[in-house]
């Protein structure tokens, strides 16, 4: 293992303290349990939006801590949840009467700390709702696994909730249009090489030069298939099947197109997939509307990428464009 | 050992060691089905919880159980965190002001440690999850139940080692290994072998 760290068990709160000199005006950062929060925090009247994981996919989530976007970010350690006592931290520093939204993915030691929070909560009188987002088609949602995982449609939540949050709906609603954009993202991943978490030193799976997992989570948890390596044309076609087919998206649909790196996957080959599976879309007669794509919901070094198709209508646009600051994610402001 | 609130944190602490010796181990079997950091955050959980012992043992074996469950629920994160927090939570609250643990009071915390586990993961024998390794524990338990403390336990170790066995051949149906479904045939799933870790060292402590 080759990597740019001192000692394992401080990775993430060094990288923490780097993120916060770096990003001084936008945001403070707190140790122990370790917390990213808005610098301006709490915003009087305005609803908190909330989020957090184990560290190694950023920028997810402490990147996307600013105006427009998170109030605060829980790291955990590496594809780790946070622990409930982070989150209730998290809460102290950026809620008040207005309430919170806890922006949950689903797996399930995320579930189950983010859910003791709300509890412990709920006790303090706050008014803290959550989502469990579960965008991942790779999995069966059935009750014999513990569900759809919660993958790129995360960053997209994030962004619009936040903006909902920004223009001063009141928690109904923002919780309302959290469950809708819920309703309406999809996402599918690839990996072409696992990720290896610092604690643990070699890579988190084995694959074969020729192989690839499709279907990949974003912990370097294996996926659901392996698959021959396949050209670009070939593999993104099979990712577009799987995404487009599941909601389904019809021709006519606009939708928002994320195109996400894992982590180590090169622009060159990101903006070549983009392009692919833009073209593909068209072919089904669905309209991309809006855009992203670069490294944002990452598993560490992995190689890989993740498709998000989001329905679009003139809220959610609305939302998408509106002004955003945050490391990660800037415009408008 | 005496089954004081001082014999519990014993145990606590003998617990601990053999998660020390055994993180890789768990680490391992976590890298094959779910995402490798399994003793990594039973360690870290332990360790912090020892340190606290350290400073102070509280005065009644389930106060003891209580900052057990609440060290772990802070520090390890995951799903383990929870899991493990909520059985050593309502077994203390089995316990309330007894001084001394016997047989009985210790199969009503087993037994409470697991419905807790059950109500929090929502996971039922069969799932390939640490319930498999606690159910038969928890049976094997209530057959030694005319023994010592340590007999009810090391009867309890073994169940959980059976039980954890079993999980090698289940499809499982929680947690991050349910995603790999067939394919994690043939595993050990690493929640069920720390399940009778744990009880291996409390037992090993009650000789």
């Amino acid at each position: 293992m080759k990597k740019i760290i001192n000692d394992p068990a401080t990775v993430v709160a060094e990288s923490l303290r780097g993120l916060a000199v770096a990003h001084a005006d936008l945001l403070r950062v707190r140790d122990d349990p370790a917390l990213v929060v808005r610098a301006d925090a709490p915003v009087p009247g305005k609803v908190a939006v909330i989020s957090g994981g184990g560290s190694g996919h950023e920028p997810l989530h402490g990147g996307f801590v600013g105006p427009g976007m998170l109030d605060a970010a829980v790291p955990g350690a590496v594809f780790t949840s946070p622990t409930p006592d982070a989150v209730q931290a998290a809460l102290a520093e950026t809620t008040g009467p207005a309430g919170a939204l806890l922006i949950v993915k689903n797996y399930t030691g995320d579930v189950l700390n983010f859910e003791t929070a709300a509890e412990l909560a709920a006790v303090d009188d706050l008014d803290v709702r959550s989502v469990v987002i579960d965008d991942d088609v790779a999995v069966k949602d059935s009750t014999f696994t513990a569900g759809r995982r919660g993958v790129g449609g995360t960053v997209l939540l994030e962004k619009l909730t936040g903006a909902a949050a920004a223009r001063g709906d009141t928690l109904d609603a923002v919780e309302a249009l959290a469950r809708k954009v819920i309703g309406q993202v999809r996402s599918i991943g690839v990996a072409l090489t696992a990720p290896t978490v610092p604690h643990v030193g070699q890579p988190s799976f084995d694959l074969g030069p020729d192989e690839i997992e499709f279907g990949i989570g974003i912990h370097g948890e294996p996926g659901r298939e392996r698959i021959p390596a396949e050209p670009a044309d070939a593999l993104l076609a099979r990712m577009v099947e799987a995404v487009a087919s599941d909601l389904p998206f019809a021709a006519g649909d606009r939708v928002l197109l994320f195109t996400n790196s894992m982590g180590a996957t090169p622009q060159l080959e990101l903006y070549l997939a983009h392009g692919i599976a833009e073209r593909l879309l068209a072919e089904r007669g669905i309209v991309v509307e809006r855009r992203l794509v670069g490294p944002y919901i990452t598993s560490l070094e992995m190689q890989g990428i993740s498709l998000t198709l989001l329905k679009l209508d003139d809220e959610l646009t609305q939302l998408w464009d509106a002004p955003v600051r945050t490391p990660a994610l800037r415009w408008g402001i | 050992m005496s089954c004081s609130a001082e014999g519990v944190a014993a145990a606590l602490r003998e617990a601990a060691e053999v998660v020390a010796e055994h993180r890789s181990e768990l680490v391992e079997l976590d890298r094959v089905i779910g995402d490798a950091d399994h003793g990594e955050n039973l360690s870290r959980g332990f360790t912090a919880m020892v340190a606290v012992l350290e400073t102070e043992v509280p005065p009644t074996p389930a106060a003891v159980l209580k900052l057990a469950a609440t060290t772990l629920i802070s520090k390890v994160g995951g799903a383990a965190g929870p899991l493990y927090g909520t059985a050593f939570l309502r077994a203390s609250a089995k316990l309330g002001d007894a001084a001394e643990l016997d047989p009985p009071l210790l199969i009503e915390a087993l037994r409470a440690a697991l419905e807790g586990v059950q109500a929090r993961g929502k996971a039922v024998g069969g799932d390939a999850t640490m319930v498999d390794a606690l159910i038969p524990a928890l049976s094997a338990a209530e057959g030694a139940a005319g023994g010592s403390v340590a007999e009810v336990l090391a009867a309890a170790a073994e169940g959980a080692d059976r039980g954890a066995e079993s999980t090698v051949d289940l499809v499982p149906r929680k947690g991050r290994a349910s995603y790999l479904g067939e394919r994690a045939v043939g595993h050990m799933d690493p929640g069920a072998r720390s399940t009778a870790l744990l009880l291996h060292a409390f037992a090993e402590a009650a000789r």
